[in-house]
């Protein structure tokens, strides 16, 4: 039988003052499976470990008790201690006999028999401890970021400057997404363009990155530090490698089509780059607006290319990779207002959203940046902004709040004043959040400075009336209806992880919360994380925020993954659940319980198989296990069940 | 009086931290409990808890995260469950189901570990000594 060692700790008064130490060693001296037991007033201090160190040797001891204060102030200290004299550290085990003990009873002899009861089981539990090594798993030190966004944009800079090569997969053909599209951003009113294509430019010439765009993910397969993931790469019908971005097949295209960039308002053609400043810049065929592809005639970008990089016949292609790390920046979508019937959304064509309106704003957008409806391209005199539309509405939209569009709202009311100044803007909100650096300035400033009207209350209704858009609502702070004849309406409308997130959630293996964005590790100390080990959250696709948000979460995913591609191996808690080969049918209820698709049924072999990379050392499958087939290493149904029989032991 | 012994689980996120937070803050409650520390409320086996009964324990305790805070996703509904489905089996071995009792105890609710420790230990001892007889 196992040799354990047992060590009292006096804690100074801590622990002696309401145990009876001397009596806890007296008594628990002949008590079965204990070889060797001792008390000292520090046992955290050098000369305490260098006591156990001593003692260890002398005695021969293989597994020892430290009877001393909660595991998670000193059980490392311990397990580094014996190692130093070469016990394995998972055979060192804490009695907690101060914080549950000591400090918590009054009276001595009770609380010396509850330290005694607290040892033995713990005792029963090292007789039985395995040696155990860490899970030692090889890392690939090079990532995947999904979505080229700003999150995906930072977070691939902030990867590749740490000397680790990346590939950035967007869908669209050009990175940017959707701060591309933006006017001017809050609270400073700086060019969004202006500040983000240096970031895109940087992405597309580091030496460490891959832009992989009009892309996605295909498939994947593995786990953290080594993933291998297949990406589609969709047939552009252009030579990228021929093209030189010169636009004259552009230029030439007779086919028009609205522009999604433009959200609409403006026109692009078949071949197209998204916007000017695209990288990388140069176009893709729209296939289905493409006039050769409908009708079989055309042909003209072929003709004019003077590079010969036209392909038509080109078809998707498949990329394979391995991967350590990968980061999920896929960003959302706007709700659409055709959701908002009772404001008009979708039949009136002055009512529009707030991603609409800052292309309107936009310099380069289909405006050029003056402020003009989309019906009759009239300056609208009157602006009604409508803030919590399908955010903050439990029963009939989404229930939390998109959080950019009290401040956004805020800007394009300012804006609106820049450009219109005898226009009145006015603003129907719920609350006005302005926590943030310089935002409350902000929207003290949007009302003092820019006299934007804010009205406390819901729109009840929108109509169009001749060419007005009449908006009723309520004011309640002055208790009285409202009714503006305006120009023209702004939807604030709610922000959605962006389309085909279900999808991806379900090929990653991570999950998605109740209102669909990607769920973190941990609410508040796991932020960036998702539950599965080396896939990150940058960004909208885990929950709305601003772009200053957005960046610090897309520089700690970073940081999280430098982390781990620092590490010559990764390591792994090795108290994860096995599988007993004799005793598994193959019944697969522990494979139902794991969190973790740790667990994964061999047809073939009718048993379980268990990722040790995976499991996370729960112990919820070895609860389920009806044969005992799963047994979590140091946590077995034998060792909880001698620690249950010693606790209850006369 | 009558002195019940009392076996608990508690999870080494929340509960154990709980309990923890409670010495720290000194605080004092019934020593007729012990605990046992596991990393998931979901790694305790009913028959850990009928093994508990069967060798003398009055009352078995156990503590989890709160629902949404467990560190390992849904360890703790899979307790909930499997506390459910075993009161049912008590109930037909004559236990008292109110001996088992399942309470979600974070790291920060020391105040409460130490009032759920004394609430427990009071309707342990109310309901006497623990008479198991097998099937």
């Amino acid at each position: 039988m196992k040799r354990v060692g047992v060590f009292v700790c006096h804690c100074g008064i801590n622990i002696a003052s309401t145990i009876d130490i001397s009596k806890v060693v007296e008594d628990l001296k002949n008590y079965p499976g204990i070889t060797f037991i001792q008390d000292y007033k520090y046992m955290c201090s050098e000369p305490g470990q260098a006591l156990l160190k001593e003692k260890i040797k002398a005695e021969k001891i293989d597994a020892i008790v430290i009877a001393a204060c909660s595991p998670t102030l000193h059980e490392n200290t311990f397990r580094m201690a014996v190692k130093s004299v070469d016990m394995n550290p998972y055979n060192c085990e804490i009695a907690n006999i101060r914080e549950q003990c000591s400090w918590v009873h009054n009276n001595i002899s009770e609380a010396t028999e509850k330290a005694k009861r607290i040892i033995k089981s713990v005792v029963e539990k090292a007789l039985l401890d395995e040696d155990l090594e860490p899970v030692r798993v090889p890392v690939t030190r090079k990532a995947l970021v999904l979505g080229g966004g700003i999150a995906g944009i930072q977070s691939a800079l902030s990867i590749a400057n740490s000397g680790y090569e990346v590939i950035l997969v967007e869908r669209q053909s050009s990175i940017g997404g959707r701060m591309a599209q933006l006017s001017e951003t809050f609270p400073t009113l700086d060019c969004s363009q202006c500040i983000l294509t240096p970031k895109m430019v940087d992405a597309g010439q580091h030496k460490n990155i891959r832009l992989m765009t009009y892309s996605e993910l295909d498939d994947i397969s593995g786990f953290v530090g080594n993933f291998k993931v297949k990406i589609r790469q969709k047939a552009k019908y252009v030579d990228w490698e021929k093209c030189t971005g010169c636009g004259l097949c552009i230029e030439k295209c007779p086919k028009k089509v609205p522009s999604e960039f433009d959200q609409g308002l403006g026109k692009r053609k078949a071949i197209y780059t998204p916007f000017p400043q695209a990288v990388p810049n140069k176009p893709v065929i729209d296939c289905e607006n493409c006039t050769y592809f409908k009708t079989g005639k055309c042909r003209l970008c072929e003709k004019v290319c003077p590079f010969d990089a036209i392909n038509f016949d080109e078809t998707d292609s498949f990329i394979e990779e391995e991967v350590g790390a990968i980061i999920v920046a896929t960003g959302y979508d706007v709700y659409p207002v055709l959701n908002m019937s009772e404001y008009g959304g979708g039949k009136i064509p002055d009512v529009i959203d707030g991603l609409t309106f800052e292309r309107i704003l936009s310099a380069s957008g289909p405006t050029g940046g003056e402020v003009r409806r989309p019906s009759d391209g009239k300056i609208p005199k009157e602006i009604v902004f409508i803030k919590c539309v399908g955010s903050r509405d439990p029963e009939h939209h989404y229930p939390y709040c998109s959080k950019i569009c009290c401040m956004y709202t805020t800007k394009h009311a300012m804006l609106y004043k820049h450009r219109v100044h005898d226009g009145q803007p006015y603003i129907f909100y719920m609350d006005v959040r302005a926590g943030g650096k310089g935002y409350e300035e902000f929207y003290q400033r949007a009302q003092e400075e820019d006299k934007v009207v804010f009205l406390r209350g819901k729109v009840s209704k929108v109509y169009q009336d001749d060419d007005k858009v009449v908006v009723c609502g309520i004011d309640t702070l002055s208790g009285s209806n409202v009714e503006i004849r305006a120009d023209m309406v702004v939807l604030a409308m709610a922000i959605r992880p962006s389309k085909g997130i279900e999808e991806l959630a379900q090929l990653l293996k991570i999950s998605i919360d109740q209102n669909g964005f990607l769920t973190e590790a941990h609410p508040k100390l796991r932020p960036v994380e998702s539950l599965s080990a080396g896939i990150y959250l940058a960004g909208c696709a885990q929950a709305p925020k601003d772009i200053p948000d957005t960046v610090s979460q897309a520089t700690a995913t970073a940081a999280m993954i430098s982390n781990l591609f620092s590490q010559e191996y990764l390591l792994h808690e090795p108290i994860i659940t096995g599988v007993d080969e004799e005793l598994c049918s193959g019944c697969g209820l522990c494979v139902a319980v794991c969190p973790y698709d740790a667990r994964k049924t061999n047809r073939e072999k009718g048993v379980v198989e268990v990722n040790e990379i995976l499991c996370e050392a729960c112990g919820a499958c070895a609860a389920a296990c009806p044969s005992g087939a799963a047994q979590q290493r140091n946590f077995t149904d034998t060792q909880l069940s001698n620690m249950v029989k010693a606790i209850l032991a006369e | 009086m009558f002195e019940p012994k009392i076996v608990a689980f508690f999870c080494k996120w929340c509960t154990s931290a709980g309990a923890d937070l409670a010495g720290t803050s000194r605080l004092t409650y019934k020593p007729n409990i012990t605990g046992i520390r596991v990393m998931c409320s979901s790694r305790v086996d009913p028959e850990h808890i009928l093994d508990a009964f069967k060798n003398g324990a009055d009352g078995v305790l156990i503590g989890g995260c709160h629902p949404g805070d467990c560190h390992y996703q849904s360890g703790n509904y899979q307790t909930l469950k499997r506390v459910k489905l075993l009161k049912k089996m008590m109930t037909d071995l004559n236990i008292n189901e109110n001996r088992l009792r399942l309470e979600w105890i974070s790291a920060a609710e020391g105040k409460r570990f130490a009032e759920v420790v004394d609430a427990f230990t009071e309707e342990i001892r109310k309901l006497g000594h623990i008479h198991y007889t097998t099937l």
